[in-house]
C-alpha cells in the first residue's frame, strides 16, 4: 500500500474528506483540505502521530494569476509512516484572518505569532498578540516583510508602543530584568525574572534581538547563491544548516548524492555535534564554578576545531557543502589523522567525564535542577537534545535513518529532564558520535566520488532536514520556474525549546539559572533568523 | 584531575604539544604595548548585535588554556562601565541599535570600538535585509575591523596588537 492510500485510510477513520493527497517524494505527503476542516485535521494528526507542530507557515501567492491566496502549511512528523505530513489550505487574499489552532495544539502558538507579524495573517482567537521578532519599539505597525508586495524602502514612523511583559504582583515579589547585553560572551536575549525571595516564580524570555530578516533574503535568488547565506545563519550549526539547505535543493533538483559523500557529510555532522556537546559540558561546569574541567573541555573543543580546520579547511565547517555533495573529500592521510585524533579525544573525554561525575559538590548542583517534565516538553513541542533528556524519543537519525540504518544507531534518552539528564545525554551522545565517526571512516571506500555533476535546475518544493546537535533543523524550499527561490522557511529546534527553558527555571533559585540555560544551550540566531 | 596536573608539572604540557611560538610572540608583544599604554590591563566588553555565533565562539576561544589571552593583560568584563574597548560581532539588527548605543554610552573615556567579522563590517551576507543596518558607524564610531568569517583567535590577537601599535 502506497503512502497516499495509508494517509487516506487514516482520514477515513477520522471522518475527514481531504481534497487531494499527493506525495512528491518518498518522505513527504501534502494533504489539501477545506478551510473548515483544517483545525480538525491538525488536531487529529497531532494526536494520531504524537507529533508537535514541526513547522507551520504561510506562502504569499496572492500575486499569481489564477488563485490569489495565501497558502498555509502545517507540518507534522510521523515516525510510524516515516513521512512528513503537510496539511495545506488556502486563505483568500482579502481575508486577513484564519482559524487558530494554538489553543488546542500549544506548539503551534509561536508559529501563529510569526505569521501575524510576517504576513499580516491574524488568528481569530490568539492567546498572545505580541510581536516575536519585529520589535514594537523599532518596527512600524502594518508592515509585513514576508509579503510579496513589501517594499524595504517604505519606512513610516514608528509608533511608540512597547512590549508588555507578564506582571507577577504580590507582596515581596520583585523583578530582575537581564539583557539583551549579557555578562558573558553570548547572544542577546532579554530575561525577565519574577522572584519571591530566592526562588524564581516566573521567567519570561523575549528574543528576536538578532533578527536579520533571513527568510526574505533567500527570496528571488538562485539556490547556489544562497548556500553561503544558509551556513551563516547559525554559526555553531553552520554545517547542519548548509546540509539541510542542500538536501532540500537536491530533493527538488532530483539529484542523487553518492553514498560516499553521504558518509562524509555524516562525519562532518558528527564532528559538529562533538565540538558543541563538549563545549556545553564544559559550560555546565563553568556555570557552577567548577573551572578546572571547564578549561579542560575548552582544550578538547579547540582540538576538534583544529581537526575541522585540517580536514575541511574551516574551524566551523563552513564552505564544505555544495549542492550535490561536498567540495573536497577526506583524503587517505587525513583519515588516518582523523582516527588518531578521535582516539585522543576519546581518552581526554573519559578523563573529563570522570572528573565531573565523581565530584560530589558538582553533582549536587546539577542533580534535580531545572526539571522539564515529559508532559510539558511534549505540549511545548520540545525536540532534539532537550526533548530526549525529558524522555521524548525523537531523533531524525533514527526516524529517517538513511546512512545510519545499517550502523545500528540507537536513540539515547534520559528520563529525569533535569540538568544532570541533559548532561548525561550529551555525554552518551559524544561517546556514540566518536563511534559513528570511526565506523563511517571505515566504510568510506577508496573511490572518492564526492560530488554529483548533475545538478539541473528544476522547479518544485521540498523539505530538507537534519538532526543536528540541538535537534531537527528544517529547511522548506519552494523554487519557481525561473530557478529562483520563491519561499524559504527555516525552523530551528530552539524555536520551540526556548519555552521549555522558561518553564524549567521556575522553582529554582536565581544563581541556578545560568546552569539551566547552559544545559539547554539554545540558539539565539537560529531562533531569531 | 590529579593525573592531568601531575602530567603538566612533569612534562610541562597539557595533553599534547601545541605550536605555541606564534601565540607566545604575538602575546608578549601585546603585553608590552598594554603595559605601556593601558597600565597592564586592557578590558573588553563584547556585544553581539546579530552574529551567527561563530565570531563569539572564536572570542571565547582566545580565553581557553591554549591561547589564554588573560596572561597578556586582556580580559573580558561583564559591564561596559569597566571596559576600555567594545568588541562588536555580527550584522547590526534594528533590535540591537538601542542596546549597542546604550552600551557604548556607558563606557568611560577613552573608548575604542573593535568590530569582529565580515558581518560587522558591512552586514556581510545580510547586507540587503530590511532589518539590518549597513554601517555600525551610523550608531557608534568604529576604531578598527577584524576581517574573517570568523577570524581565528590568533587573528583577533594580532588585530588588537595592530590597534595598539597604529591607531592609538
Amino acid at each position: 500500500m502506497g503512502i497516499e492510500e495509508k494517509v487516506s485510510e487514516e482520514f477515513k477513520k477520522a471522518g475527514i474528506i481531504p481534497l487531494k493527497i499527493e506525495s512528491p517524494f518518498a518522505d513527504e505527503v501534502y494533504i489539501d483540505v477545506k478551510a473548515e476542516d483544517f483545525k480538525k485535521t491538525c488536531i487529529f494528526m497531532h494526536k494520531r502521530f504524537n507529533s508537535p507542530v514541526m513547522a507551520y507557515f504561510a506562502c504569499d501567492e496572492t500575486a499569481t494569476a489564477n488563485d490569489g491566496a495565501f497558502i498555509i502549511y502545517c507540518t507534522f512528523e510521523s515516525i510510524e509512516l516515516k513521512n512528513w505530513l503537510f496539511i495545506r489550505y488556502e486563505i483568500p487574499a482579502g481575508k486577513g484572518e484564519y482559524v487558530s489552532i494554538a489553543k488546542e495544539i500549544y506548539s503551534a502558538s509561536l508559529f501563529e505569532r510569526e505569521m501575524s507579524e510576517m504576513f499580516g495573517l491574524f488568528p481569530d482567537k490568539s492567546p498572545d498578540k505580541r510581536s516575536l521578532r519585529l520589535h514594537e519599539e523599532v518596527w512600524p505597525k502594518g508592515q509585513f516583510p514576508l509579503r510579496k508586495d513589501f517594499l524595504r524602502e517604505i519606512k513610516t514612523s514608528v509608533s511608540a508602543s512597547r512590549y508588555v511583559f507578564n506582571r507577577i504582583a504580590g507582596e515581596g515579589i520583585f523583578e530582575i530584568p537581564v539583557g539583551p547585553v549579557h555578562a558573558g560572551i553570548i547572544g542577546p536575549g532579554h530575561f525577565r525574572f519574577s522572584v519571591a525571595g530566592e526562588p524564581v516564580v516566573n521567567l519570561e524570555i523575549r528574543l528576536g534581538f538578532t533578527h536579520r530578516g533571513v527568510e526574505k533574503l533567500f527570496e528571488n535568488r538562485s539556490p547556489a547563491e544562497c548556500l553561503k547565506l544558509a551556513e551563516n545563519i547559525c554559526g555553531d550549526s553552520a554545517f547542519s544548516y548548509s546540509l539541510a539547505f542542500c538536501c532540500a535543493v537536491e530533493k527538488v533538483y532530483a539529484v542523487t548524492v553518492s553514498e560516499n559523500a553521504e558518509f562524509q557529510r555524516g562525519i562532518f555532522l558528527e564532528l559538529e555535534r562533538l565540538y558543541n556537546h563538549i563545549a556545553d559540558i564544559g559550560g555546565i561546569a563553568v556555570d557552577v564554578g567548577f573551572s578546572f574541567p571547564a578549561a579542560y573541555a575548552a582544550v578538547i573543543k579547540e582540538k576538534i576545531l583544529e581537526v575541522n580546520n585540517e580536514i575541511a579547511g574551516s574551524r566551523y565547517l563552513k564552505g564544505i557543502n555544495v549542492i550535490g555533495g561536498i567540495k573536497s573529500g577526506i583524503g587517505i592521510t587525513q583519515r588516518k589523522y582523523l582516527i588518531d585524533s578521535m582516539e585522543e579525544i576519546e581518552k581526554d573525554f573519559r578523563e573529563l567525564k570522570s572528573m565531573l561525575l565523581s565530584s560530589v559538590s558538582f553533582m549536587d548542583r546539577v542533580d534535580g535542577t531545572g526539571i522539564l517534565d515529559k508532559n510539558t516538553a511534549e505540549d511545548l513541542g520540545v525536540t532534539g537534545t532537550a526533548g530526549r533528556a525529558s524522555g521524548i524519543s525523537m531523533d531524525l537519525r533514527a526516524d529517517f535513518p538513511g546512512i545510519y540504518l545499517d550502523n545500528d544507531f540507537k536513540i539515547v534518552t534520559q528520563s529525569d529532564g533535569d540538568v544532570l539528564a541533559r548532561l548525561n545525554l550529551r555525554i552518551n551522545e559524544v561517546e556514540a558520535s566518536i563511534g559513528i565517526i570511526k565506523k563511517f571512516l571505515n566504510i568510506l571506500g577508496n573511490e572518492n566520488s564526492i560530488h554529483s555533476g548533475n545538478t539541473n535546475a528544476r522547479a518544485g518544493y521540498g523539505l530538507g532536514y537534519v538532526e543536528n546537535w540541538r535537534g531537527p533543523v528544517l529547511f522548506w524550499l519552494d523554487i519557481n520556474k525561473g530557478g529562483l527561490i520563491e519561499r524559504c522557511k527555516i525552523v530551528d529546534p530552539s524555536f520551540r525549546s526556548w519555552q521549555g527553558l522558561a518553564l524549567a527555571v521556575p522553582g529554582n533559585i536565581v544563581p541556578d539559572f545560568p546552569v539551566c540555560n547552559k544545559s539547554f544551550n539554545l540558539s539565539y540566531p537560529g531562533n531569531d533568523l | 584531575m590529579r593525573k592531568i596536573i601531575e602530567n603538566s608539572i612533569r612534562k610541562g604540557i597539557l595533553t599534547r604539544t601545541i605550536n605555541f611560538a606564534e601565540i607566545e610572540n604575538t602575546g608578549s608583544e601585546l603585553k608590552k604595548e598594554i603595559d605601556k599604554i593601558f597600565g597592564r590591563s586592557f578590558h573588553i566588553r563584547e556585544v553581539d548585535t546579530g552574529s551567527c555565533g561563530a565570531c563569539d565562539s572564536e572570542i571565547m576561544a582566545t580565553t581557553n588554556p591554549i591561547y589564554d589571552i588573560q596572561r597578556f593583560g586582556i580580559d573580558f568584563v561583564a559591564s561596559p562601565r569597566h571596559a576600555d574597548a567594545l568588541l562588536v560581532t555580527g550584522a547590526l539588527s534594528e533590535n540591537m541599535k538601542y542596546a549597542l548605543k546604550a552600551a557604548y554610552d556607558a563606557m568611560p573615556d577613552p573608548k575604542y570600538v573593535i568590530t569582529v567579522g565580515d558581518c560587522a563590517l558591512d552586514g556581510g551576507e545580510f547586507k540587503n535585509s530590511y532589518y539590518v543596518l549597513e554601517k555600525i558607524e551610523s550608531v557608534i564610531p568604529v576604531t578598527i575591523n577584524i576581517p574573517g568569517c570568523p577570524p581565528k583567535p590568533i587573528d583577533i590577537m594580532k588585530a588588537i596588537l595592530s590597534l595598539m601599535k597604529g591607531k592609538l
